[in-house]
């Protein structure tokens, strides 16, 4: 059967040279932190790697704290910075961060407010994936003397919009508030550079550009101090705890300077493949649209509503032809919920309900897309016949 | 055929399911999700719709190797099926939930959503088999007479009957765990479910009191003297006996049983079990599982009728009464039967074969 994999934004397949790379390091015994000649050996590869990173990402290297994920470098962002900018001044309780976050961040800041009296506050976004930034201005303005910190992620990761970081580094530089973006669906696909964003924090992961699971960073201004998640043998600067993962970092690193030399080709080559797509959707499903796209948006993630349709239909029925997409969320026991980045954007709940996610990488080919034209039709014509049926 | 399994996370439905592939058909797994707030019902092992049976269902369809994915048919269980039987008790009545969720849920809204998206139709791990006979598919008793459930299943008509697949009919629960730990399922061990998955603490009588109120009425005697008080009409049952808490012994010395039950009043009737005996039953929307019963009252059909899951089958005569839109089945015991509580199901069996059902209007 074709199998074509329209999933890139969950996780990408790894490229040959983080491969490589990884099986070559993770042949080498030694763990960095030793003394010996063997932890010498594979911590000298650690930091060639850290510092290959920190040339892509514009970094100092002493700002990058390696984590187990990018879920690890968001919560210790959101929790490490509340925690230490409270302790500081207790009148900084509260926690802003945009709408439509990744669950990565929407939830450790939940937690905080549950569990520790923060008090969160969203910043609306527009129908085409933007967030207001005259919102956070005047909230800057108002209450900028309680806010602990500031998250806004760089390019959401269900609809593809890129956000003005750079803005609300400016607005936040007033009162001095810290910001952290989530970039993991940045890196790669458009060029980044923590230094020129400004930010005091970043997040970013392997596993999104090609490199292996279970890696991830956090960028954290030098200078600065946090309170830390994991407790340990203080490997990363006492902010991190835990062996470091010397093959996954390296093999990360790999993967992300191979990305970095390829971003324009593969990006050129990625809106092709979606002008295509759009194309015959265009062509078989004239009623289609296109959720949150303003003059500010990737090509790799692309969010689509099917009028008539309920998206784990659609899935499903992707599935069966051998095509990869993917819906909003699943709660704990895997019931489909309506995406809240979708409904942040204003949409019903029907609306949410409808839409799929389609994400392309640069492995992605003309033929892949010639082949879902040829699938769309029946699965759109029995999606709705499944609609029609439950309603 | 393309097919749409059904699985709860228990051991049959992934049984069935690694059956159905096996015969060469093309399989999708699918687990109902029947609770807004899947914590909401019982937890371990005892029923079903928790976390842990998505898992164990997600697991099995990993094993056989069939995609899985889940179904959200909470809406349309709590409308079909929770209120139904909120409903059915708050007009003194004693619904069965499992054959209206078969009815509902099943076989109605995951059958026509399957069937909407290009499946045949829909496989579970009932106990119960189909055969064919003149290109129409009939329903008849499993093998196994302990695990039998063709009795929930006298929902379906002809149509649904078309759609619906039970691979376990022929074989006896044993040797379905058994074949589950051939194939390396590992839900082979799990415990059966039992009860009523949406009631969490098993706890009948209280999860109704929550909902309808306990407001106390009086327990009286035939002849309508006041012999005793109740918190809620609707947690007695037809025929029960026991939890009456009756201080004032029936002259005649006999065990009383609960009668009758009159919501309206918040009323509950006891008897002696004499007073129990009936023999004719009427059963409102009948559901014909297969050929509509040709037989009318002029000349009633001989059978069999069961009126609990996992009751008896008593010989009897039965025939339609139609009338205009209305219709009924009237059926007549040969001997009479006890504790017969209106809301339940009356099934009609022609030896092994369902030959229909309804749901138990008024007795006599």
């Amino acid at each position: 059967m074709t199998r074509v994999y329209f999933d890139n934004a969950a996780t990408t397949p790894i490229s040959g040279v983080a491969l490589a790379a990884y099986e070559a390091q993770i042949r080498k015994t030694g763990n960095p932190s030793s003394l010996h000649g063997f932890g010498r050996e594979v911590r000298k590869d650690l930091e060639s790697a850290r510092e290959s990173l920190a040339s892509i990402i514009g970094s100092h290297s002493s700002e990058i704290v390696f984590t187990g994920s990018g879920t690890e470098a968001d919560n210790l962002a959101i929790k490490g910075i509340f925690w230490h900018r409270k302790r500081e001044n207790s009148k900084r309780n509260v926690i802003v961060i945009s709408a439509f976050e990744h669950h990565a961040v929407l939830d450790p800041t939940r937690w905080l407010a549950d569990n520790d009296g923060a008090e969160v506050i969203e910043i609306p976004v527009s129908k085409s994936g933007k967030i207001d930034l005259d919102f956070l201005a005047s909230l800057v303005r108002t209450r900028g003397d309680e806010i602990a910190l500031i998250s806004v992620m760089h390019i959401n990761n269900e609809i593809g919009t890129i956000q003005p970081i750079r803005e609300v580094v400016d607005i936040a530089d007033e009162k001095m508030i810290p910001v952290h973006t989530d970039a993991v669906q940045s890196l790669g696909k458009v060029e980044i550079s923590f230094a020129q964003l400004g930010v005091f924090a970043m997040t970013i992961s392997a596993h999104k550009v090609g490199g292996p699971v279970g890696v991830g960073a956090l960028i954290l201004r030098k200078g600065i101090e946090i309170t830390p998640l994991l407790h340990g043998g203080g490997q990363e600067r006492d902010i991190r705890s835990g062996t470091f993962n010397a093959p996954g970092i390296v093999s990360f690193v790999a993967a992300t300077q191979a990305a970095e030399r390829d971003r324009e080709k593969n990006s050129a080559h990625v809106k092709k493949l979606r002008d295509a797509f759009l194309q015959s959707l265009r062509e078989s499903v004239p009623d289609f649209w296109i959720n949150g796209e303003n003059d500010s948006h990737i090509p790799a993630i692309t969010n689509i509503g099917f009028p008539g349709t309920e998206s784990d239909s659609l899935l499903l029925l992707f599935d069966s032809e051998g095509i990869a997409c993917s819906t909003g969320s699943a709660c704990s026991a895997g019931v489909q919920q309506p995406s809240h980045v979708l409904l942040a954007l204003g949409l019903s709940e029907k609306e949410a309900r409808s839409s799929l996610r389609f994400s392309f990488g640069p492995q992605n080919s003309m033929s892949d897309i010639e082949y879902f034209a040829t699938c769309i039709p029946r699965v759109i014509e029995r999606a709705r016949a499944a609609y029609k049926a439950s309603a | 055929m393309k097919l749409i399994a059904a699985m709860s996370g228990g051991v049959d439905s992934a049984v069935a399911a690694a059956r159905a592939k096996e015969a060469g058909h093309d399989v999708i797994g699918v687990h109902l999700a029947l609770s807004k707030n899947p914590k909401k019902y019982r937890s371990g092992a005892r029923g079903c719709c928790t976390i842990e049976d998505a898992h164990d269902a997600r697991r099995a369809a990993d094993l056989i190797g069939i995609p899985f994915y889940i179904w959200d048919m909470s809406d349309e269980f709590h409308e079909g099926v929770v209120e139904n039987f909120l409903s059915e008790y708050a007009a003194g009545r004693t619904p069965n939930p499992c054959l209206r969720c078969n009815e509902k849920i099943k076989f109605a809204a995951v059958l026509d959503r399957a069937r909407a998206m290009g499946f045949d139709g829909v496989v579970t791990g009932h106990y119960a088999q189909m055969r064919e006979s003149d290109g129409e598919r009939l329903m008849y008793r499993a093998k196994d007479p302990g695990k039998d459930q063709s009795y929930v299943l006298a929902v379906l008509n002809r149509e649904q009957l078309r759609g619906a697949f039970f691979p376990l009919g022929d074989t006896k629960k044993e040797d379905v765990r058994r074949e589950a730990e051939s194939r390396g399922l590992s839900v082979a061990k799990k415990p059966d479910s039992h009860d009523i998955c949406f009631v969490p603490s098993g706890d009948n009588a209280g999860w109704l009191r929550e909902r309808l109120g306990s407001d106390v009425g009086s327990i009286v005697d035939e002849s309508g003297n006041k012999i005793g008080e109740h918190k809620g009409a609707y947690t007695y049952t037809v025929g029960q006996r026991r939890g009456l808490g009756l201080t004032v012994p029936d002259p005649t010395g006999e065990p009383r049983y609960v009668l009758k039950i009159e919501p309206v009043t918040n009323t509950v009737v006891v008897g002696t079990k004499d007073s129990l005996a009936i023999s004719r039953i009427v059963g409102e929307k009948p559901i014909w599982c297969g050929p509509v019963s040709e037989a009318y009252a002029q000349s009633p059909a001989r059978g069999l009728v069961q009126v609990r899951a996992h009751g008896q089958a008593h010989p009897c005569s039965y025939y339609r009464d139609v009338d205009g839109e209305n219709e009924r089945l009237i059926i007549t015991t040969d001997q009479p039967i006890f504790g017969l509580a209106t809301g339940q199901g009356a099934v009609v069996y022609d030896g092994e074969r369902v030959v229909g059902s309804a749901t138990i209007a008024e007795t006599a």
